[in-house]
């Protein structure tokens, strides 16, 4: 199947991880947004929650089918184990481990979130700090894994993702949560430093030269250009 | 059978939200906590009832039953 060019598969996962990427940010900058006592008369707070709530679960779906196409495809090799236990696969196996990783964050906060009323509040909310882990780290995997990263509709997408949630880290921080200061210039911090990882590291690795081979891709997969009906070319 | 609202006061931290759902058993005070109406809850609020406990952040909203008294 490898030497026979793109599956349907192949389009499939890459659209439905950039579909995921989006629902993931709108839902994470809901969640960080979901302020308390932060409502207007035509977005009242069982909206916002709502939307958060809808929103995480539609990223979970296609999630489920992103993991799903890419295991289907078979030309990366990625099997269900490399689904589900991090840094254990062949295919790039610190990136896609990031994606894996970042999934198995999101099934821990979705069932505890699902199962919420039997567990408790406290035990809810210390698993549900997982879901800001989560984010970042999926945002890895698209830039290490993705191979239309270089490409300018996937690069913006990215950056508007990137600039949706820094944002809302921003509003939130500066306009409410007037307890904790040292929470939220730990937020500050952590928002502001990732960003400035993200423009350090982006232009030499990711959108550098042979991030390919850089980033773990097997040498037999390299050698397969795989892209005679894919016309940028962007699988190597 | 019947239902009756509580709310834990300890874990309420006066979001707002079971007001917003429940407009008409939970009405918010001054600060914004809950002021829980002694109406009975009828079958057609039930469900409403029932969605404002589960949309609660802190869970301090209950659904109790309580058996009808003799």
């Amino acid at each position: 199947m490898a030497a026979a060019g793109p599956t349907a598969y192949w389009y499939l996962t890459r659209s439905t991880g950039a579909v995921a990427l989006v629902l993931l940010t709108f839902a994470t900058a809901l969640g960080v947004l979901d302020l308390r006592r932060w409502s207007t008369p035509r977005l009242p707070r069982f909206v916002v929650d709502s939307l958060h709530r809808s929103s995480s679960l539609l990223a979970m779906v296609f999630l489920a089918l992103h993991i799903l196409t890419s295991i289907l495809d078979g030309f990366a090799r990625i099997s269900l184990i490399d689904a589900f236990v991090p840094f254990a696969g062949s295919y790039r196996p610190f990136w896609l481990g990031l994606g894996a990783l970042a999934f198995d964050l999101l099934v821990a906060v979705t069932i505890t979130s699902l199962l919420r009323q039997r567990i408790g509040y406290q035990g809810w909310r210390a698993v549900h700090w997982l879901a800001y882990a989560s984010w970042p780290i999926a945002l890895l995997h698209t830039f290490g894994t993705g191979s239309d990263i270089k490409q300018a509709w996937m690069l913006w997408l990215s950056v508007v993702c990137v600039a949706i949630v820094v944002g809302a880290v921003l509003a939130r921080v500066l306009f409410g949560w007037p307890e904790n200061r040292r929470r939220r210039v730990g937020a500050l911090a952590t928002a502001g430093g990732f960003s400035l990882f993200l423009l350090a590291w982006l232009p030499g690795g990711p959108l550098g030269s042979d991030w390919a081979r850089r980033s773990g891709t097997p040498s037999s997969l390299l050698a397969h250009t795989h892209s005679a009906t894919n016309s940028s070319g962007s699988r190597r | 059978m019947s239902y009756r609202l509580r709310v834990n006061p300890i874990a309420c931290e006066a979001h707002g939200m079971c007001a917003e759902l429940l407009p008409e058993r939970i009405t918010p005070d001054e600060w914004g906590y809950p002021l829980i109406s002694a109406e009975p809850l009828p079958e057609s609020l039930l469900e409403h009832a029932r969605r404002a406990a589960q949309a609660c952040p802190t869970l301090a909203l209950l659904l109790e039953r309580e058996r009808a008294r003799s």
